[in-house]
This record gives structure tokens, C-alpha cells and sequence, in this order.
């Protein structure tokens, strides 16, 4: 088995801050990423993108650029195009890359994954032609894919303003934005305004969008509910409720987005205890203030560890590798906290604000406890709301029975799409809280491999492969 | 079925040839298989194997596996995660993946 | 303090199919379960209902089981997903066949003809994407499998609906000895009863401690992983004698792979790290046994807690100790297709203090025996 000192899993701003703060101050580090090009989902292609694209994409997207290239001259090796099928408690990990599996070991290993959307199944959200907004701005900077003009962005959150912004810049006419945060959200959120009033350059930039959709008179619906999909083989149309009527718009390409969840699978398959948290709606690992998991050696930074953004999560990395370090024997104490104040006060103030926007951005309650009888919730078991219900009646009391007796969630995502919804509808049936309700137990291999590829399995030697 | 996504027009873009469904296709060097799919117009990619029905690429990042396709033969490839190659062979995957070689 | 004919110690489905068995004859049980019915090797076993090849000490029990499976509606009126699809054992050379037929010998003359030699055109009409090259195997046509979670499931509804009471989340902390029986302490009270079983699976020692007779139990977890679905290729489960290996095909297409590798225990916090180096062992024999399964892709390996005995065969007994008290642990991992004749042989020792199955060799002074004579020689 090949050894190294320190395993950074992800290659966005967190894994990138993590690996370049931990190699400055001498430890040995080698970075595993899915992707081809180091900076993540938030900063893909931030490299390679021609001038034109990057301009369109906007200044926070360009800002990826330095922490790429000071991650490449920090001396931290670079293994993309690699993905992660396993990590265990023993610090081992699981890799795949070109077509073969291997096992390495690190001293301490960073677990760096990121975010994905926050799944929220509604009818006809199957349908081809219903994307999260995510994926449409990976086309948009990976493959300068825009829509073609009279696409639907339909949620809640800051990303489906950028997006509908980055749409604009690039000429794209935008049929309709159907905002779904409920009116009420408002009001809950305003208590916690004046501490969100310190980081104001969130709330000027979703203001300053807004306002840039209204002067292009893109149709902009508030208070959106009961969105539904329709189509036969594609999707046709969506439908919805606006101020107590009925309304459709023809279109072959609705885009949703009701927030990002942490990746957690990754932390979960190890062992990592997780937690609920009913502000954000999501699970999440418990970490310390260096960003250690419950499992020693094991570590956890940025929008994996509870969501907080690109530029949080460049500081938590940061902490998270100067923590490693300082674990490694390569940096003292006093020189770790000296070097990591900053970013832990950056850190800090920006935790003040979350509360504000994880308010503002709620998704809609009904969206997330009660769907539909006959909506899917889990996309590739094709298990509906109502079997889920029919299985909670029967007497499972957690997910993970719900999933032995249904198969929801043991598909291919490996119940990555309809964990949550699993457990808010759950705990929403029985009126328990999300931590009775549970989340699945995660079984690796969290990426499929081939009997062939597990079969060829080389616990690699020291210096060996790579 | 009108066409979901329309490419930008930039100056330096550099291209392969792939196949998809049988029709050349000219695509973007180095993007990802569901991107092409999605360039080339072609609706949907795949048929679950529970109900038959059609599905696209949804979260394009590795996390939902509804864009699997078969890949120069080999089916269950997650085409959001592989870059297209010169030449690539790219089609559809029915229902219950297909018998294997 | 809840009283009950019988305190039952942990809800897998022994301790189910136990309280079912006394709630037939009108025998009031509670079933103690520390997490949820069925939580570690009952509800995530490879379900395998399987005569072929077991232990002879095992054969009555397990011909019994088998007539029980055939129509196990009539128990729990749910059919369990039960498919008797058949099982094979395959032979890959002339010498393993050899010694498959002394095994069909040896059972035939106890009286036993349930399992018998296939030839090689026999076997490749059951098994047709079988690697080329077998010889023959050993076949058991009324074999088959079941889903474990929807047994358990079956087993628990039933059980609730003849009265019994199962009690989830609840963790079993000492017993005790009064005048009118035995008492169970509990953080949420304290039960009392009779009888105590105990079918506390992989903490079966601990409890069987708590009589003074404990016994030489390993908990394992043996590691199973599944694919994605497949087109329909094999209906009887197969394994092989020259490899450690349970193959089997789900009717939704799913193919289940097992081989008793291990994953690396935990017992403390109940979790098993899956050892890939040791399932890479299995899927090398898939790769050699089924050469077009190369490209199939696992999508879950997992692993359940389970009670294994140097012997490799289970505590089927009254205690030797403690007078109302009954051991039913230890199964090894094969213990899924006799559930439903040990709940009832167990019902028995209770209420009738005998049983006519032959269950001397599942005796728990075996081991005392052990103990014994190692220590004299």
C-alpha cells in the first residue's frame, strides 16, 4: 500500500487551501481529484476557461485562479481524473483511476467534498429537461453551454440569481424565475439582519442581480408553490401556483435550485459521527475548531463540513491544513495559531451572517415533508412518496429499515438523492426529529466499481504507481 | 424536441468528433460526455431499469447517476465524469443494462 | 415491572420467530431489542435458504426448516419474496465431484435425499453462464433464497398480532433471580418472567455470562456486496467447492455476492470497515466462475454482526445453569434458513421441556465439556 503523510480528498477551495497551507509548512501532501483540472465544482475550469467565458462567469468565479496557482507551487501533489471509492477509519483509501483500484494509506487524511445540491423531489422532477441550477452552470463553465431562450429557474437561493445574472451576460432569454421562498421567510429572517449586515457584500450582490433582472424585464414570480413538471418523454411544460391561481409556461428546459447540502457520503462511509442541523436542513459532521472528524487522523474542511461557500471554505481549508501540520509535527503550536487567526476570525464573523441567509433561503416546508403520494423520491429505485409512507405505516421507524424493505436509496446514488427526503418525510409522519429518523448508513464502495476493477485490486507498493 | 442548450460562440474553442446514437457530432476537446450529449440535441440518454422510462444527465457532477450511457461498448459509464475522445462511440443504455460481453 | 411468560434478549429473527412460536400455543413473550427488529446480520444476510452441504449434526433441523419455507404463508401469511430456485455446490474437478458424491452417500444412508450429484449437462442447463470446464456439483432442488429484512418483517407482524410485545431501543443491563422467577433490568425498567431466551446474536456471551456458562463466541461480520440489476442469467443460488463463494441473482436483477471474508469488526460501536482486500478474493472467483460479470458494477458492499462458535454451529439448548432459561445463538452465519424450525423448537424446550428434533449436538455444555478436558489434558 502506497503511504504518504497527507490525503486531501477534493480538489475545490477547500482541498485546494488545505493542501497548499499543509505543504507550505513541509508536509508531505498529495491531493485526489474526480476532476481533470484543479478548483472544484465553484471554480471549474477556472484554468482553462478562454477569457470570454471567464469575464461572463463574474470576478468571484475569476478568484479561483490564485488559489489554483498557489496550490501548484506549493509542491502538494496533483492526482486528478481520480476518483474516491472508499475511506475507512483506518484512514485508507479507496482510489479509481484509469480503470484501476487501488488502496493507499496517509497519516491524516482531509476530507474535502464539497457541496451538491439539496435534492427536493416534486412532480415531474424526473423528467429529461429538469436539471438542478448546479448543473447548468457546470455546462455553462465547462462546455460554454447556455440554454437555449425561454428556460424556467424555479427555487430559492442565492445561486438561482447568479445563475439567471450569468444567463443574461451571456444573452440568454430567460422565460420565467419562479421564486419559491415562501413570503414568510422574510420576516423570520429579519431578527438576524444586523448581524448579516456585517458581511453586507452577499446582500448588495443578490440586490444588485435582482435589480439587473427586473431593468432585462425577465417575469419574475414571488411566492411560488406546487411545482410540477409536465411532459411525456421530456418535459413540456411547468406548472405552479401564483397568488391562488393556476399558471403553465411551455418550455423544454426547467432549472432548479433550492440550496446546497454538504457532500457527506465520503465522511459517513468512514464512520464520522454527523449530526442534524435543522438551520441549514442537512446532515453534517462534527468537527473542531482545526476541523477534525470524531475519528482521529480524519479531518474535514469546507462546504462537506456544513455549507458556507467558496470563500469559507479557501479559509477552513486553510485551517484544516495548518491543523494537519501542526498534527504531523511540521509547525508548533504558536506559529499554527498565529498563521490560522486570521482565517479563523474570518471564519467567525461569517458565521454570523449564515443564520440570515439559511433563514431567507428555507425551502418552502411542504416541498421538503410533504410530497405527493405518487412523486418519486427516489430516482433510480423509481420508489414514490407513497410507498415511503406505506413503509413508515408498516412499522420502519428509520430510514435505514425504510430502506431495507422499499430499496429506496440502493440504487446507484446510493440514496444520495432521496436520503433527506427519506428522513424529513419520516420524521414529518411520526413527528420525530431528524436524528430518530436517521440517515442511511453509507456502504462503500460510494462510487460503483467493476467486479473486474475490484478484482484487480493492488494494494500499491511505496513509491509504486501514480 | 427543441434543442435545450445552445453552445457560445468563442473564438479558441478546439474540437473532437464523437458518435452519438450513429451521428458525427463535432464537441468541445476535453468536456465531459453528458455535455456533448446535451450539445448534440439528443434528448435523453438512457431508460430506467424499473419503469422504462427516459432520462437526461441531471446533476452533471457525479452524484445521481441518471447520465449513464454506454461508452465504446461498455455500458453503466457516468458520462458526466469521462471527457470526450477523438472518435469515442456514445450511445444510449436501455432499460436493465444490456447483456454483457 | 412488565411480567410475561417469557423474556426474549434481542429481536433478530430467532428471537422473533421464539415469541411467534410461543404465541401460537397461547404463551405470552417480550421481545427485548437494544436497536430495531432485525438490525445486524438477520436483516442484512444473503438470505440464502440452504440444505445443501450443511453440517450432518444440522440435516433434521434444516429438512424441517425447508418444509416450513415451502409455505411459510401459513406462518406468518406473508411469503417472504421466498424463490426455491434450487442451490448447487460446483465441482471444477473430478476430485471435488468425488467427495460431493461421499457426502450424497453419507446422507443417504441417514435417510436423508434432499441433496444429490448433477452432471455436467445438468449443471450448465441450471447454471448456462457457468465458465466451461465443470464437471458437475452437488444439488439441492428445493433449496432457494428469501429477502431476510421482509422475513423478519413477516416474522415481527405476526408475532405482534398474536400478542407479543416487542420492545425497540431498549438495552438489556443484568438479570436476576427472585422467588416468583426472573427479573430483566433495563435503563427502561425492569421485566420479569419466567423464561429467559437468549438470542442476542453476536452479544450472546455476554448474556450467557450472566448464567455462569459462558461460551467461546466470536463476533464476525462476513462481508456481502450486490450489483447493480442484470439481465436475467441464473436462477439456483451457486457456490463452489473449491472457493468460498454464495451467488445468487435476485428477481429484480440485483446479483448478491458472498464469500464469509470478513470485514474488520468493531464490535464497540457496532460498525464493520469493509476489508476490499479481502472481497477483491470474491470477486476474483466471480471473474473466474461468471467471466461475463467482469463489467458489472457493485454498487453496495456491506456487512452483518454475527455470532460465530469454534465449531461452526449454533447453542440450540436449555441452559446448564439456570433453571427457565434457553440459549438459541451462534448460527455461524447460516442460521437464516433454520429460524423458523428454532423458534419452534425452542417453544417447545419452554413449554413442554422436550423437543423431538435431535438438538444434543447444539448443547451448550459441549463447550464446558471443551473446557474441561483441556484443562485435565
Amino acid at each position: 500500500m502506497e503511504h504518504h503523510e497527507l490525503i486531501v480528498i477534493g480538489g475545490g477551495p477547500a482541498g485546494l487551501a488545505a493542501a497548499t497551507a499543509a505543504a507550505n509548512e513541509g508536509a508531505e501532501c498529495l491531493l485526489l481529484d474526480e476532476q481533470s483540472t484543479p478548483g472544484g465544482q465553484v471554480y471549474r475550469a477556472v484554468q482553462t476557461v478562454p477569457e470570454q467565458r471567464a469575464r461572463l462567469l463574474g470576478p468571484d468565479y475569476q478568484a479561483g485562479r490564485d488559489l489554483v496557482t498557489q496550490f501548484e507551487q506549493s509542491g502538494a501533489r496533483h492526482l486528478p481524473n481520480t476518483t474516491v471509492w472508499n475511506l475507512n477509519g483506518r484512514c485508507e483509501v479507496g482510489i479509481l483511476r484509469d480503470g484501476k483500484t487501488s488502496l493507499l494509506h496517509a497519516k491524516r487524511v482531509i476530507i474535502a467534498s464539497g457541496a451538491m445540491e439539496r435534492p427536493v423531489p416534486f412532480p415531474g422532477w424526473t423528467l429529461p429537461g429538469v436539471m438542478p441550477a448546479g448543473a447548468g452552470q457546470i455546462l455553462l463553465k465547462s462546455s460554454a453551454l447556455v440554454p437555449a431562450d425561454g428556460l424556467v429557474l424555479a427555487g430559492s437561493g442565492p445561486l438561482l440569481l447568479l445563475l439567471a445574472w450569468q444567463y443574461l451576460q451571456a444573452g440568454v432569454s430567460i422565460g420565467a424565475i419562479l421564486d419559491m421562498t415562501p413570503h414568510g421567510n422574510f420576516w423570520r429572517a429579519l431578527p438576524r439582519l444586523p448581524e448579516a449586515l456585517l458581511a453586507h457584500h452577499y446582500i448588495i450582490k443578490g440586490l444588485r442581480y435582482q435589480l439587473q433582472l427586473k431593468m432585462a424585464r425577465v417575469p419574475y414570480f414571488t411566492g411560488v408553490r406546487n411545482l410540477r413538471a409536465t411532459g411525456t418523454d421530456s418535459i413540456e411544460a411547468v406548472e405552479f401556483d401564483h397568488r391562488n391561481t393556476s399558471k403553465r409556461i411551455e418550455t423544454s428546459l426547467l432549472l432548479t435550485h433550492f440550496g446546497v447540502v454538504p457532500d457527506s457520503h465520503l465522511s459517513r462511509c468512514a464512520g464520522c459521527d454527523h449530526r442534524w442541523d435543522s438551520a441549514q436542513l442537512c446532515w453534517r459532521p462534527q468537527t473542531d475548531e482545526w476541523c477534525n472528524s470524531s475519528l482521529a487522523g480524519i479531518a474535514i474542511a469546507g462546504d462537506g463540513a456544513g455549507i458556507g461557500g467558496a470563500v469559507a471554505a479557501r479559509h477552513a481549508g486553510r485551517i484544516a491544513g495548518l491543523g494537519s501540520a501542526h498534527a504531523l509535527g511540521h509547525v508548533g503550536s504558536m506559529r499554527r495559531d498565529e498563521i490560522g487567526r486570521d482565517d479563523q476570525r474570518w471564519l467567525n464573523d461569517d458565521l454570523r451572517v449564515r443564520p440570515f441567509l439559511e433563514a431567507m433561503f428555507r425551502p418552502p416546508p411542504e416541498l421538503l415533508y410533504q410530497p405527493d403520494d405518487a412523486t418519486v423520491i427516489c430516482r433510480c429505485e423509481e420508489i414514490t412518496a407513497g410507498q415511503v409512507r406505506r413503509a413508515i405505516q408498516d412499522g420502519h421507524h428509520d430510514t435505514n429499515q425504510v430502506k431495507f424493505l422499499t430499496r429506496c436509496g440502493m440504487g446507484p446514488c446510493q440514496g444520495r438523492q432521496c436520503n433527506n427526503a427519506v428522513g424529513q418525510l419520516l420524521a414529518h409522519e411520526l413527528d420525530v426529529d431528524m436524528m430518530a429518523a436517521g440517515g442511511y448508513r453509507i456502504r462503500p464502495p460510494i462510487r460503483p466499481l467493476t467486479i473486474s476493477q475490484l478484482a484487480a485490486l493492488e494494494d500499491m507498493q511505496a513509491g509504486g504507481g501514480a | 424536441m427543441p434543442q435545450r442548450f445552445r453552445r457560445l460562440q468563442e473564438p479558441d474553442g478546439r474540437w473532437v468528433e464523437v458518435e452519438i446514437e450513429g451521428t458525427k457530432t463535432r464537441v468541445l476537446e476535453g468536456e465531459s460526455v453528458a455535455a456533448a450529449i446535451f450539445a448534440s440535441g439528443l434528448p435523453w440518454c438512457r431508460t430506467t431499469p424499473v419503469s422504462g422510462a427516459p432520462r437526461a444527465p441531471y446533476c452533471m457532477m457525479g452524484v445521481c447517476f441518471e447520465c449513464l450511457v454506454e461508452i465504446n461498448g461498455v455500458p453503466n459509464r457516468q458520462s458526466c465524469q469521462i471527457s470526450v475522445e477523438q472518435g469515442m462511440q456514445i450511445r444510449r443504455q436501455p432499460g436493465a443494462s444490456p447483456e454483457y460481453p | 415491572m412488565i411480567k410475561a411468560d417469557t423474556i426474549v434478549i434481542g429481536g433478530g429473527l430467532m428471537g422473533l420467530s421464539t415469541a411467534l412460536h410461543l404465541a401460537l400455543r397461547g404463551y405470552k413473550a417480550i421481545v427485548l431489542e437494544r436497536h430495531s427488529p432485525a438490525r445486524h446480520a438477520s436483516g442484512v444476510n444473503a438470505g440464502g435458504l440452504r440444505q445443501l452441504n450443511r453440517h450432518m449434526a444440522e440435516i433434521p433441523l434444516t429438512v424441517a426448516a425447508s418444509e416450513i419455507w415451502k409455505n411459510i404463508s401459513a406462518l406468518v401469511d406473508s411469503d417472504c419474496d421466498v424463490v426455491l430456485s434450487g442451490q448447487v455446490k460446483v465441482a471444477e474437478t473430478e476430485a471435488e465431484l468425488q467427495s460431493l458424491q461421499a457426502r450424497v452417500d453419507e446422507l443417504n444412508a441417514s435417510g436423508f435425499h434432499h441433496e444429490r450429484i448433477i452432471d455436467q449437462h445438468k449443471l450448465y442447463e441450471l447454471v448456462p453462464r457457468l465458465v466451461s470446464g465443470c464437471v458437475g456439483a452437488l444439488y439441492s432442488p428445493e433449496d432457494g433464497f428469501a429477502r431476510p429484512f421482509h422475513a423478519a418483517t413477516a416474522f415481527r407482524h405476526k408475532a405482534v398480532e398474536l400478542g407479543v410485545q416487542i420492545i425497540t431501543d431498549v438495552d438489556v443491563t443484568g438479570v436476576d433471580q427472585g422467588d416468583s422467577g426472573w427479573s430483566v433490568a433495563t435503563a427502561q425498567g425492569v421485566f420479569s418472567a419466567s423464561n429467559i431466551v437468549n438470542c442476542a446474536g453476536a452479544w450472546a456471551n455476554q448474556v450467557a455470562e450472566w448464567f455462569g456458562e459462558p461460551v467461546p463466541l466470536t463476533p464476525g461480520a462476513p462481508m456481502l456486496m450486490v450489483t447493480e440489476r442484470l439481465p436475467h442469467f441464473l436462477d439456483p443460488v451457486v457456490g463452489a467447492v473449491g472457493h468460498k463463494l454464495s451467488f445468487k441473482q435476485m428477481p429484480n436483477g440485483t446479483v448478491i455476492i458472498g464469500g464469509a471474508h470478513m470485514a474488520r469488526l468493531d464490535l464497540e460501536r457496532e460498525h464493520a470497515d469493509i476489508d476490499f482486500t479481502a472481497l477483491k478474493t470474491s470477486a476474483k472467483t466471480v471473474t473466474q466462475l461468471f467471466p461475463h460479470m467482469g463489467s458489472a458494477r457493485i454498487v453496495r458492499a456491506w456487512a452483518g454482526i454475527e455470532a460465530f462458535m469454534p465449531d461452526n454451529i449454533p447453542v440450540i439448548s436449555a441452559s446448564s445453569r439456570a433453571r427457565g432459561v434457553f440459549h438459541a445463538f451462534g448460527f455461524s452465519a447460516h442460521g437464516f434458513q433454520l429460524s423458523p424450525v428454532v423458534g419452534r423448537i425452542m417453544s417447545e424446550l419452554i413449554i413442554d421441556g422436550k423437543t423431538a428434533m435431535p438438538i444434543e449436538p447444539f448443547d451448550i455444555r459441549r463447550f464446558q465439556e471443551q473446557e474441561r478436558n483441556t484443562s485435565v489434558g
